[in-house]
């Protein structure tokens, strides 16, 4: 085909309009910051939002100034997933290597203290580890998944013409002046919710175009159905944007600078900021990746999901009792107590939904076992689906007030967080990653399924070196500093604990380079895959393109 | 506004948030397993064994 086939004349199209237009005014907006901001870290926001609108306002004009590429006005979007598919790749390993940094930082404070650069702080990378692999890694992963599925189980291309790849931009302009501005010490100081009322305005902006997107095809869909993976993702955007404009509802000191008041004060603040943690691991971390599993498990496994009716209500069970469980974030203190143990309550009662989502994906394996043995893709999802039975029991136990008053503020809890990112979020992410490449670009099969055997085994003992000393560290932590001797008076001093702990710090960190590795040996694959592996057999898509033309 | 302070908004959220909860399940638990669901849910649960090909 000649280039000129590619496009057709572009037709008057609302999305070309409008989207290149916000580009342009966030462009002009960045252009006044950074020309009059008295606030030096302000001025280089503004120039890195303004490079990002390039970028953005280039890639419009590369791919829709000689018409409507050809991509567009046929079959499913599958350009923007791969888009996806790449980012995920990119800041999974740059986020689980900001964490592995930090974990030195714990484990060697001596050598990877850098004074004069104020920027390597733990106190500035701490927030970049944690919003690069939870919201640059995992959002990326479900922006590309969801565009993925909601496509497939609704047999309808994705509503909007350009509006999934302003959503796929603009989301990774947010990370970008995101992680930019905490290294620069910006910061709400809010935790998982760092980025300040700017990119708080234009994150809002992008999820709206994220919902309609996905609202849009949901819509136009061809499916009598709307399949329960879709109606997980759907809780995700919907949820993610209440939570992050009420916990966000803040007045910038001024236009022109950095720093914003939270509307908010005491204690209703803190419950604001909790109901909004919680929700973002109970609506980012759980159901958006729980629409991953509802579609890539049955698919891989080639079985039907083991109960519809189990998911149904375990998605409404799920979404219902979520919302409520966030004041276990904030036992013994100045909230006041029925508050506390309605946390602790809802949070107890969790345990059943999230067991019967975990028995629902593992029990789809019901008739094909085997497929654990002989496909490391499927076994890495199975896994996924454990770790998630096991963070979602560990938590209600942990909500409990007595058992919370010793794992509070310890390292039981850092072992919580990650047996649920890299055993659950972690492995179901890569178990779909594995999946879409050789869909998305055409393969027989993956590169090597050695390498992901490689990969399967090396970061498992990394989680298992993570959580388990994690745990002995916080429970240790924990005991010590309750401990009191014959006299009435505290038995240890704080730097007892510290220097307690460190062995089990380099061991985490240890477990931080494998689980590394691991992602490091899937990013080569996939590369090799997409670059080496055969081409699929091509019959039913030449058949399908052949129709089209 | 001088009946709706505090202690009353909680004892109405208390007691009613009972009853809805309790509603919100049943009306769940219904839908799931109302007998003429079932042949869609069956459909829907192979919804992704079916869509492969373009659109
Ligand atoms: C190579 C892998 C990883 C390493 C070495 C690592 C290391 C760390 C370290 C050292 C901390 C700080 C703990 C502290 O302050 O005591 C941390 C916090 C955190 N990490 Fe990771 N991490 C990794 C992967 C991940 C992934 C994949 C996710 C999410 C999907 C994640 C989510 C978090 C969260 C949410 C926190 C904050 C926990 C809290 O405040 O309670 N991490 N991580
Ligand atoms: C039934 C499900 C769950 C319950 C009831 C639960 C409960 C808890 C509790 C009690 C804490 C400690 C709060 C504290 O002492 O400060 C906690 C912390 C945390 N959990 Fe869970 N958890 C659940 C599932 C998960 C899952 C699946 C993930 C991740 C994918 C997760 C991620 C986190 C994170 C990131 C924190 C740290 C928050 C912070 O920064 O302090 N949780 N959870």
């Amino acid at each position: 085909m000649t280039a000129a086939a590619n496009t057709s004349p572009a037709p008057w199209r609302a999305d070309l309009f409008i989207l290149p237009l916000i580009v342009a005014l966030g462009a002009l907006a960045a252009l006044i910051e950074a020309a009059r901001s008295p606030d030096p870290a302000m001025v280089i926001q503004a120039w890195t939002f303004l490079a990002c609108m390039i970028a953005i306002g280039a890639f419009y004009l590369k791919t829709y100034g000689g018409g409507i590429p050809l991509e567009e006005r046929e079959g499913y979007a599958n350009n923007v997933v791969k888009a996806g598919v790449i980012a995920s790749m990119f800041w999974g390993i740059a986020g689980m290597l900001v964490g592995l940094i930090i974990a030195l930082q714990l484990s060697f404070p001596n050598l990877f203290y850098f004074p004069d650069w104020a920027w390597t702080n733990f106190g500035r990378m701490r927030p970049l580890h944690t919003s690069a692999v939870i919201f640059a890694f995992g959002g990326n992963v479900l922006i590309a998944t969801s565009f993925y599925v909601v496509q497939r189980t609704s047999r309808a291309r994705l509503f909007g013409g350009s509006l999934p790849w302003f959503v796929f931009w603009g989301y990774n302009t947010f990370i970008v002046l995101a992680g930019t501005g905490y290294l620069l010490g910006v910061t709400e100081g809010r935790e998982y919710a760092e980025p300040e009322w700017y990119a708080d305005l234009w994150l809002t902006v992008v999820w709206v175009g994220y919902l309609l997107t996905f609202l849009g095809t949901i819509i136009k869909r061809k499916e009598p159905h709307i399949y329960v993976a879709n109606w997980f993702y759907l809780a995700f955007i919907a949820t993610i944007a209440m939570l992050h404009i009420v916990n966000n509802l803040s007045i910038p000191v001024s236009p022109l600078e950095t720093k914003s008041v939270s509307l908010f004060s005491g204690v209703q603040d803190a419950l604001t900021q909790w109901w909004y943690g919680h929700n973002a691991v109970g609506f980012f971390l759980t159901a958006g990746f729980l629409g991953i599993m509802y579609y890539f498990i049955p698919k891989r496994a080639e079985r039907p999901v083991y109960s519809y009716r189990l998911s149904i209500v375990h998605f409404w069970t799920l979404i219902f009792i979520y919302i409520w469980a966030g004041p276990h974030h904030l036992l013994y203190t100045a909230l006041p107590d029925w508050a506390q143990t309605l946390g602790m309550t809802f949070s107890v009662i969790l345990w059943m939904p999230s067991w019967g989502g975990m028995i629902n994906g593992l029990m789809t394996l019901s008739g094909a076992w085997d497929k654990l043995r002989t496909d490391p893709v499927i076994r890495m999802l199975v896994v996924s689906v454990a770790f998630y039975g096991m963070s979602t029991f560990e938590g209600p136990v942990m909500s409990v007030r007595t058992v919370n008053a010793l794992s509070h503020y310890t390292n039981w809890t850092i072992g919580h967080v990650h047996s649920g990112a890299l055993g659950w979020v972690g492995y179901v992410s890569f178990g779909a990653l594995y999946c879409l490449v050789p869909w998305l670009w055409k393969k027989k099969a993956l590169f090597s399924n050695a390498l992901v055997e490689w990969h399967f085994w090396i970061s498992t003992l990394g989680i298992v070196l993570y959580i388990t000393s994690m745990w002995v560290a916080g429970i240790m932590q924990g005991l010590m500093w309750r401990a009191y001797n014959d006299f009435g008076f505290l038995e240890y001093s704080f730097v007892e604990t510290v220097v307690a702990m460190h062995p089990y710090y380099i061991i985490r960190a240890l477990g931080g380079l494998m689980y590394l590795t691991g992602v490091l040996i899937m990013a080569y694959n996939l590369w090799r895959t997409v670059k080496d592996a055969p081409a699929e057999a091509a019959v039913p898509a030449n058949l399908v393109a052949a129709e089209a033309v | 506004m001088e009946g709706l302070d505090y202690e009353t908004v909680l004892a109405f959220c208390q007691s009613w948030s009972v009853v809805y909860f309790s509603l919100m399940f049943a009306v769940a638990i219904a839908y799931a397993l109302w007998p003429s669901n079932q042949k869609g849910f069956r459909e829907a649960a192979a919804l992704p064994l079916q869509d492969d090909g373009d659109i």
